[in-house]
């Protein structure tokens, strides 16, 4: 089957690529492109942890296809940090408040939630919780993933976050 | 889980879709947001040869008013419902049914128009077309026509869309101001389809029912609009005596599958019991 010729951005880099069309973005991601940070759960576009942010919509990426990413500017796991090095206040949340234990559906987490505090920078935790309903934890009981966010929001909005001096 | 082989088209305009499923036939799909497509070409229950990706046609995206009417473009994502001004002013309902579909995730990328179109009875979004008696504006080789969301649906996966036409629009008639709504599911989790959900609309003059539609989601092949059900309702006060009426009269035409949602009476069940939620919501939102 003929390949078909895409350009995009992904991390803020220009990328050009032959896919198959039948290629999902996850599997382009993580084998053409070498990006494993974001990880295949269910396959099925239940669990979330495929979740990459494409033209400011979190998306599932094993429920899309690389041809349709032409074009598109993509923010996977390897592009949230800050562009010296430290962590962007989100993934210092999840470090600061264990928002993580295996780290299996953190990627997704973090790009989710990234996501939700553009949309809403000052998220109560029901918001939190319906946020980022799309993306399953099998560790955490979700708690601290919650209290990740509220710390990253906090400190993005430089409003005091009280659990953080503990 | 990888789809077999297709070939991938992304034309700029509605035209030119028409003209490539006229010489592609039967094996070309369209595709909106993939969010139950790909699910589908993943287990192989589809396999289009040809996909054709629709979301590059600007003519298919918006939402806008036209006379007394409303038109949402086929390819209108739920996000952009649940953000629309506009339908939050005269269609709160759809935004209602909206962030009771899937997940964020799913919402960004599921479009009105697939959604519409697909045919799953675990769809929400027909029910409650039924129930606002919206109408699809099809495009094929022959033009354009338009079906109403009453007449749309055959059976599971079995609707009036021919395979060269697609969905361009849905319209629906702006409701009065002041009218009831309700959309209640029960789901066993977010992200999952209805055990049973259930659409009302209503106008109340006074303490009077005026008008009333009900649409029933996922207890039957297809949706149902519960034409008696809505009847029984209309000229009384919604007192108990007229709401069993009408709950015996909606759970009278449902014919919902057994399965890991239920035994079939209880889905039966849980449609009555969404569809007197849905209509106490809207008894408390309806002010005429
Ligand atoms: C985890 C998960 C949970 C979900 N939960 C729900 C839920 O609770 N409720 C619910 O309603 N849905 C749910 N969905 C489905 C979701 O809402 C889909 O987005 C929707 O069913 C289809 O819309 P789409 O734009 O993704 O269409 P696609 O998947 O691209 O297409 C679906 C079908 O419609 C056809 N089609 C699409 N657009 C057109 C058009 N304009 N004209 C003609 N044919 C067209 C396609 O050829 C295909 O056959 C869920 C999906 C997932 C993955
Ligand atoms: S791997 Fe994509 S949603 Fe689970
Ligand atoms: S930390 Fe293990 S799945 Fe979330």
């Amino acid at each position: 089957m003929a390949k078909t010729h895409i350009t995009l951005s992904i991390n803020g880099n220009e990328v050009e690529a032959l896919v198959e069309p039948r290629t999902l973005l996850i599997h382009f991601l993580r084998e053409q492109q070498n990006l494993t940070g974001a990880h295949i759960g269910c396959d099925t576009g239940h669990c979330g942890a495929c979740t990459v942010e494409i033209d400011g919509m979190s998306v599932k990426s094993c429920m899309t296809f690389a041809v349709q990413a032409q074009g598109a500017h993509i923010t996977t796991i390897e592009g949230v940090a800050n562009p010296d090095g430290t962590l962007s206040a989100l993934q210092e949340g999840f470090r600061m408040m264990h928002g993580l234990q295996c780290g299996y559906c953190t990627p997704g987490m973090i790009l989710r939630a990234h996501r939700l505090l553009q949309e809403n920078p000052t998220p109560s935790e029901e918001e939190i919780r319906f946020g980022i309903a799309g993306n399953l934890c099998r560790c955490t009981g979700y708690v601290n993933i919650v209290k990740a966010i509220q710390y990253a929001a906090a400190k993005i909005n430089g409003t005091p976050f009280l659990e953080a001096a503990q | 889980m990888i789809p077999g082989t297709f070939e991938y088209y992304r034309p700029d305009s509605v035209a030119s879709v028409v003209a490539l499923l006229a010489k592609l036939g039967d094996d070309a799909r369209p595709l909106a947001g993939g969010q139950s497509l790909i699910a589908m070409m993943k287990t192989r229950l589809a396999s289009p040869e040809h996909l054709i990706d629709l979301s590059a046609i600007a003519e298919l995206h918006g939402i806008r008013e036209q006379g007394n009417d409303i038109i949402i473009g086929a390819m209108t994502t739920q996000h952009e419902l649940i953000a629309s001004e506009l339908l939050a002013k005269y269609l709160p309902i759809i935004r209602e049914t909206s962030l009771v579909i899937a997940d964020p995730q799913i919402r960004y990328k599921g479009t009105l128009g697939g959604n519409v179109a697909n045919g799953d009875p675990g769809n929400d979004m027909p029910a409650l077309m039924q129930c606002l008696d919206a109408s699809y504006q099809l495009v094929g080789p022959k033009g354009e026509r338009e079906v109403a969301a009453r007449a749309f649906y055959n059976g599971a996966y079995d609707t009036a869309l021919q395979a060269d036409e697609i969905v361009s629009a849905v319209r629906i008639g702006k409701p009065v101001a002041g009218h009831g709504y309700g959309y209640e599911k029960l789901k066993r989790k977010i992200g999952d389809y209805a055990t049973a959900a259930a659409a009302v609309m209503i106008t109340m003059s006074v303490a009077t029912c005026t008008s009333a539609s009900i649409g029933l989601t996922n207890v039957s092949e297809t949706p149902l609009w519960a034409e008696a059900a809505g009847k029984a309702l209309v000229g009384t006060q919604l007192d108990e005596a007229s709401i069993a009426k009408a709950v015996a009269a909606a759970e009278a035409i449902t014919n919902p599958a057994s399965d890991m949602r239920g035994p079939a009476e209880y889905r039966t069940k849980m449609a009555g019991i969404m569809l007197r939620r849905a209509l106490e919501r809207a008894k408390s939102r309806a002010h005429g």
